[in-house]
């Protein structure tokens, strides 16, 4: 559905991604790992076309989505730390996103909203609101227009414990329902029942890219975390392992 | 185009800088109107008020509008938009407000004193003046990522077109007085805008005193009808090109 080929970046003279080549298909949840700074947000935005890439080709439904931007109205992105206009109200805001992604067949979907209580607080402005609250209504966004594709990045992250419960039970249902789901999160003990697939980058690189199954069956580990501990272990890149203490 | 057009105006509009420089705007106007003792004097002065005021308060607040709008622009693209879309829509909010600033602050005091050609050719130019400022911040946010120094660029072009091209022009005149210098001079009235808005409507006021020496040798070249028409032209010009070139860097930009 989606497919990455050959894509590079830089910024200036950080080489941020480096020749990437993969595929994603519908119903699959991929895991996208690795130490801060490694390309995973910088990877997500190229696909968002955030990022223009150096090199390299975006297929989405193998077509070719360099300066294309009708795809987009296919995902749901949940950004790590959401920017918003700071005088708009949350209801403004999700009033001017519906207007943009306005689609004659699909009603927009705010059960998130409704279940993090957003209603209560809509005629708040923006800038008002805290790092939490804010993540909700990125989260609550990227469900709203069921997008084939969720990409998030670090959707917990400063979420509390309910709030991040609820979040990954929607999570797991549109990944039944055979979406796309592409995440990041550096706490794997939550990603465990999610994911399908890993990804763990380093330095704009795949390490790896494997199915969670066969990485269980290699390391004969049963959480996501120790299993991606010991095999970055046995290869001494960096300090990954720092990172990867689970939380 | 029209949707984000909408909320872009309507943030501009809740702005209330907006709002203070066209009561600015309007209070000038008037006075100046009800000081100077004919309405022909009362326009040469507003003349100096638009060539100075418009073009400094349209740069500066454009550039700070648009670093302030970082969040907007960096939600709207992840959005199935087309950047020109994005792009355009801010151009057109901030082109929209100040022009109808403009229009409710000097445009009626004219209609009101002075609604002849002259008044219309005025209210015309400080139009296309205004845009063309606001372009041209386009331009210059596109240069840095840094707040400060977009403003201080801005301020930079704004002295530059306002009084050091005047500067230059005078020390080149002087240098080569020898030489026939009548079509350069109409040439470098091209590369300035407030210029070109000066001998517009001065051409049209047909004050020679005041026309100074390119207002002279544009009406010898292009008599005073063709001359203001190629002078719109000019105008026209100096909209479209800074925002294209903004334009493409913006779909280069990333976010």
């Amino acid at each position: 559905m989606i497919e990455l080929k050959n894509i590079s970046k830089k910024f200036g003279r950080l080489q941020v991604l480096n020749g990437i080549n993969t595929k994603f298909k519908e119903g699959e949840c991929i895991a996208l790992l690795g130490p801060n700074g490694c390309g995973k947000t910088t990877m997500i935005k190229t696909i968002l076309g955030m990022v223009v890439p150096d090199s390299g080709q975006i297929l989405f439904d193998g077509k070719e989505v360099n300066n294309e931007w009708q795809y987009r109205k296919y995902i749901g992105y949940m950004p790590q730390i959401g920017r918003y206009p700071e005088n708009m109200t949350i209801a403004h805001l999700i009033q001017m996103m519906k207007d943009i992604r306005k689609d004659g067949n699909i009603a927009p979907d705010d059960r998130l909203a409704k279940s993090f209580g957003l209603n209560d607080m809509m005629n708040k402005k923006m800038r008002t609101l805290s790092g939490g609250t804010t993540q909700k209504v990125s989260a609550s966004l990227a469900f709203m227009f069921k997008p084939r594709v969720l990409i998030l990045d670090e959707p917990t992250a400063g979420l509390d414990p309910i709030s991040s419960e609820k979040l990954k039970e929607r999570i797991i249902e549109e990944k039944e329902k055979g979406k796309l789901i592409l995440i990041t999160s550096h706490i794997l003990s939550e990603l465990d029942d999610l994911v399908t697939k890993v990804i763990y980058m380093n330095e704009g690189n795949f390490l790896f890219e494997k199915p969670l199954a066969e990485l269980k069956e290699i390391t004969g580990e049963e959480k996501l975390s120790r299993a991606v501990a010991k095999i970055m272990g046995g290869q001494s890149i960096g300090k990954p392992s720092n990172q990867m203490q689970p939380a | 185009m029209k949707k984000i057009l909408k909320y872009v105006i309507v943030d501009i509009i809740q702005n209330k800088i907006v709002l203070i420089y066209t009561a600015l705007l309007l209070l000038i106007s008037l006075s100046v109107f009800n000081i100077e003792s004919s309405a022909a004097k009362g326009m040469a002065s507003l003349l100096n008020l638009i060539l100075l005021v418009v073009p400094l308060v349209c740069i500066i607040f454009s550039t700070i509008y648009i670093y302030n709008s970082t969040e907007f622009t960096e939600l709207l693209v992840s959005q199935p938009l087309k950047r020109k879309t994005i792009w355009l829509s801010l151009f057109g909010g901030l082109a929209t407000s100040l022009s109808l600033a403009f229009l409710i602050g000097v445009g009626i005091p004219v209609l009101l004193y002075h609604a002849d050609a002259t008044g219309l050719v005025m209210i015309l130019s400080g139009l296309f003046l205004t845009v063309v400022f606001v372009s041209i911040a386009f331009l210059a946010v596109g240069w840095t990522r840094d707040k400060a120094k977009g403003i201080g660029w801005a301020i930079a072009l704004w002295l530059f077109f306002a009084l050091i091209f005047d500067a230059i022009v005078l020390f080149l005149l002087f240098q080569f007085q020898d030489y026939p210098l009548e079509n350069a001079m109409v040439i470098m009235s091209f590369i300035n805008p407030i210029d070109l808005s000066r001998v517009q409507i001065l051409l049209q006021m047909d004050i020679s005193a005041l026309m100074g020496y390119t207002g002279a040798v544009f009406r010898e070249f292009f008599g005073s009808s063709m001359g203001i028409i190629i002078s719109f032209l000019g105008l026209s010009v100096w909209i479209a090109v800074p925002l294209l070139f903004s334009l493409r860097s913006f779909k280069r930009k990333d976010m």
